[in-house]
């Protein structure tokens, strides 16, 4: 065990864990966050999505101490019910889910990659989306919701 | 009861509502059982859940489904409580049930609030599957009736206290008014708040006609969308229970591999472990924390017996087929088929594979359980609930009136995932330690051990007359079982259950099949096109008389559950494929020919919807003149009664074929879907596109492997899914709304017809039948390479 702080949406926590746990691990059950989800555990999925400095990172297979000091942010942090994102908008403007269990994939990954091209055509969006899973299929009406947000930012 | 108990058994409510009820010593059981008061208000606060370590109460049977409290209570604010017995399990069915309500209490969609599926306070619905909950709880029976039946109730009250008889009442808003007089009106809080009905439901009571609806019908948004979408909506992943430890399980390496001995040393001193646990060839571990769980789970050293060997995944359809024991069916059997089959100018004959494929939940199913002394509290993705609290009380010795089962939403499911498995381990995890423990599996587990979708081999035979009209159609198929759901006393049906001792549910052979003596369409074992007769009663959907369809099940090798459309998606593959090779033989359109041989006026109209809307252009298909190389396009339709008639749809699919790859691109998918009265058009639409979808990836890429001993397909790049943003194709949806049928099946028509269409338009392109799920690039060329 080892003291390690993460930078949380905005709010630094410090831990007392084995550095090799995974920072999945530390966000939901350390940190009881509901955004990212445990899906596969070997990054092939990407319900684990969290954003690191600017980045999507799959969570689950990679240790914790890679993280301390780093910014990290959770579906939690980027939107609250009373003040979503524009795309956790989009999402239920375009009622873009089904079971829910990848949104955290779905929507980071799509904020990452709007973050960087403000203005996409729709193969580009497909493209960004291209490594994301959602058994529930509901991939048409996700990246519907990503275009509306896109031209939301956009304004 | 204890305070803890108490707040167990009230989790989903408000903390307004909890301590209302805690000051007047109160719960939902204790309500129903005396008269008191009930104090329940509705915030987003039931969305996000909240879970509490469990106390001492015995739960007692289901509410009584004939009693009008058993599903609706209402608040001295006028709020509404609805208790229903099918769950969401990401289908969309809780929105429409509470627009249900609000139509039939006359109250706006916000002012109800719907408890789903929790032994210790809902009616015992049986289980969320089989497309079964829109027709249950949506015609004149269960919750609509009960939510008639409280409208018609309160009218009652109010005529009584207004001093009016009911014909000069209304119910609107959450009140009684005189139609004459707006100012005269009685709240449903003055009438019945927090006070019972006690009534039991009126058969008779009249439901709302559609013509009047303002709720139902409408496009009404989820309310758990908003917690889902930030991150804040509890699944069954995130229950969370105070002292609550970690369980990880070891499941065998090999298909049938028995517990020799296992090592507790190999472990010992491992940092949080809490104790290892073995129960016959049950084996797991519980930890302070998860990721300690993981490590102590991987480095227990276990010496397993050999498996049992499998039959060899490359000829495992011949080893389907040969089987000596069988369980077989008739379905339908005319007698005259042989006979006319003579008779025919042609018969064709082909025959259709169908790979076991699994639900793929995209999380590993995950449940906490808490199990100390006699009694057992478990939160749980099951579809069941009240099985669960039976098949879970045998598991752990208990009395099924100790447990109590709290469904928590799970990764969506599609059928019988690892969720009820995970339950079971969490059970005895928990119930080893005497603390609540949560398991969630790993992605192997849930993978190499989930209840599969069921294999099939399956035999058409056709004769056409010279005028190229069916004359006969002779259905036989191969399909392999072992386990099931595990209904109230199999735990033995899934995979944690049998390595703790339980057997599934026995495999009995029989045969020959007994003659039929009630039309049974048997998961679509029935083609569409045959006229159904058993009895003296036509109950098919086609016209053609002369017919027989066989079933043989076999014992597989692979636990095998319900899969979104089970069986109905394998059979309707083989129906549907085979009805465009008898129309390219007959050199008829496919859409002519399906509308020649069906006599059901729902499926006529599916037919004609999809391709209308798809701009169906009447030839006949393979198209003419097409080329043998390059990149070529193609369409085809499918077309299906689900379960004979739960529901009804037609998919044209238009794909590109890339002859020098095999690569096939679906480029347009048109659903057009019946399901009776449209309930809420954006989640049926919801469900019609994504089921699409799910169809079109398990009919190009979705396949379970295994090798000598063991499954192989155990990860995302070993078991294929089509991703989120991969050449997708776009999907149009034609819904029909019935408002004069009854309510019927909404959430696996259109995932049914996909391969076939998709098949159909392959062939259409080029010339090459595929008769062999998965339709692999490998598997095009093949095709394409035997084509004369």
């Amino acid at each position: 065990m080892s003291a390690i702080t993460l930078k949380v949406n905005g709010r630094s926590h410090t831990l007392d864990l084995d550095p090799t746990t995974p920072l999945l691990y530390a966000l939901t059950d350390d940190l009881a966050l509901r955004g990212p989800k445990f899906g596969c555990g070997l990054g092939q999925c990407g319900a684990c999505t969290v954003i690191v400095n600017g980045q999507t990172v799959r969570s689950c297979n990679k240790p914790v101490s890679g993280f301390a000091g780093a910014d990290i942010t959770t579906l939690e942090g980027i939107g609250t019910m009373d003040k979503p994102h524009p795309l956790q908008k989009a999402f239920i403007e375009e009622q873009a889910a089904q079971c829910g269990f990848c949104l955290s994939a779905a929507i980071l990954t799509a904020k990452v990659f709007l973050d960087k091209k403000p203005k996409p055509t729709e193969p580009e969006i497909q493209q960004a989306m291209s490594r994301i899973l959602c058994r529930c299929f509901t991939s048409l009406r996700m990246l519907r919701a990503i275009s509306r947000a896109s031209k939301e930012i956009a304004r | 009861m204890s305070k803890l108990a108490e707040v167990h058994a009230t989790s989903a409510l408000t903390a307004d509502a909890l301590a209302a009820l805690r000051r007047a010593g109160f719960s939902r059981r204790s309500f129903l059982k005396g008269t008191g008061a009930l104090i329940v208000t509705f915030s987003m606060e039931s969305m996000l859940g909240s879970s509490l370590a469990q106390g001492q109460e015995a739960f007692e049977g289901a509410t009584p489904a004939v009693e009008l409290d058993s599903w609706i209570a209402i608040g001295a604010d006028g709020s509404v409580t609805a208790y229903t017995g099918k769950a969401e399990i990401g289908q969309g069915i809780s929105t429409a049930q509470t627009q249900l309500v609000a139509e039939e209490l006359c109250v706006p969609f916000s002012r109800v609030n719907l408890i789903a599926c929790d032994t210790a306070k809902t009616p015992d619905q049986g289980v969320t599957s089989g497309s079964q909950s829109h027709p249950t709880n949506f015609n004149q029976g269960n919750l609509a009736l009960a939510g008639a039946t409280a409208r018609q109730a309160l009218l009652e009250m109010g005529a009584k206290q207004l001093g009016v008889p009911v014909e000069q009442l209304t119910a609107a808003d959450g009140e009684i008014r005189v139609k004459s007089d707006a100012s005269k009106k009685a709240s449903y809080g003055q009438l019945i708040g927090g006070k019972k009905f006690n009534l039991t439901l009126d058969k008779n009571a009249k439901r709302k006609p559609a013509s009047e609806w303002t709720v139902l019908g409408t496009a009404a948004r989820r309310p758990d969308m908003p917690a889902m979408v930030t991150g804040q909506f509890e699944f069954a992943h995130n229950v969370r229970l105070p002292g609550m430890l970690h369980g990880r399980v070891v499941r065998p390496p090999a298909v049938g591999a028995t517990v020799m001995s296992v090592d507790e040393g190999s472990v010992e001193g491992m940092p949080g472990l809490v104790k290892v646990v073995v129960k016959k060839n049950f084996v797991g571990v519980v930890a302070e924390k998860p990721w300690q769980a993981t490590q102590a789970a991987k480095k227990l050293s276990v010496n397993w017996s050999p498996g049992a060997g499998l039959p060899n995944h490359d000829n495992f359809y011949e080893y389907l087929r040969n089987q000596k024991s069988t369980r077989d069916t008739l379905l339908v059997n005319s007698k005259d088929v042989e006979q006319k089959l003579g008779e025919a100018a042609t018969v064709l004959k082909a025959t259709y594979y169908h790979p076991y494929q699994m639900h793929g939940s995209m999380g590993s199913s995950c449940a906490v359980a808490d199990v100390q002394g006699d009694k057992a509290i478990l939160y749980s993705p099951t579809q069941a609930v009240w099985h669960q609290r039976s098949a879970a009380a045998m598991l752990l010795g208990l009395k099924p009136e100790n447990v109590q089962v709290i469904f928590r939403r799970g990764s969506g499911c599609y059928g019988l995932n690892g969720a009820d498995a995970v339950t079971y381990d969490a059970a005895l995890l928990s119930q080893a330690v005497g603390k609540p423990v949560r398991v969630q599996l790993t992605r192997q587990e849930e993978m190499a051990w989930e209840n599969y979708g069921f294999p099939y081999v399956m035999d058409e035979r056709a004769g056409l007359d010279a005028q190229g009209n069916i004359i006969a159609w002779d259905h036989e198929s191969w399909s392999a079982v072992l386990g099931n759901r595990p209904g109230y006393n199999t735990p033995g049906n899934v995979i944690t259950g049998y390595l703790a001792g339980f057997p599934p549910e026995p495999f009995r052979p029989r045969s020959p099949a007994p003659e039929p003596t009630a039309f049974n369409n048997n998961s679509n074992g029935v083609p569409s096109y045959v006229a159904g007769n058993v009895g003296g009663m036509a109950r098919g959907t086609g016209t053609v008389k002369s017919e027989r369809a066989l079933t043989h099940n076999i014992a597989s090798p692979f636990w095998t559950g319900p899969l979104r459309s089970p069986a109905r998606l394998q059979n309707t593959f083989a129906h549907e494929s085979f009805m465009d090779e008898l129309a390219a033989h007959a050199k008829a359109d496919p859409v002519e020919f399906r509308l020649r041989h069906l006599s059901h006026p729902r499926m006529i109209g599916v037919v004609k919807a999809a391709a209308v809307k798809a701009n169906w252009a009447p030839r006949p298909s393979p198209q003419s003149g097409m080329r043998r190389t390059g990149t070529v396009t193609g369409r085809g339709i499918a077309c299906v009664a689900y379960e004979g008639g739960n529901g009804y749809a037609a998919l044209v699919a238009e794909v590109e074929v890339n002859q020098d790859t095999g690569n096939v691109s679906v480029k347009r998918l048109v659903v057009s879907n019946d399901s009776g009265p449209i309930s809420n058009p954006d989640g049926l639409r919801n469900q019609a596109e994504g089921g699409a979808l799910q169809g079109t990836s398990r009919a190009l890429m979705e396949e379970v492997t295994w090798d000598n001993e063991k499954v192989t397909s155990i990860d995302w790049k070993t078991y294929h899914s089509l991703p989120v943003g991969f050449d997708l194709p776009t999907i149009d949806v034609e819904l029909l709304n019935r408002p004069d049928e009854p309510a019927a099946g909404a959430g696996e028509t259109s995932i049914t017809v996909v391969a076939a269409a998709i098949g159909n338009a392959i062939c259409d392109a080029t010339g090459a039948r595929i008769r062999q799920i998965p339709f692999t690039p490998e598997r095009v060329k093949a095709a394409l390479a035997s084509r004369t």
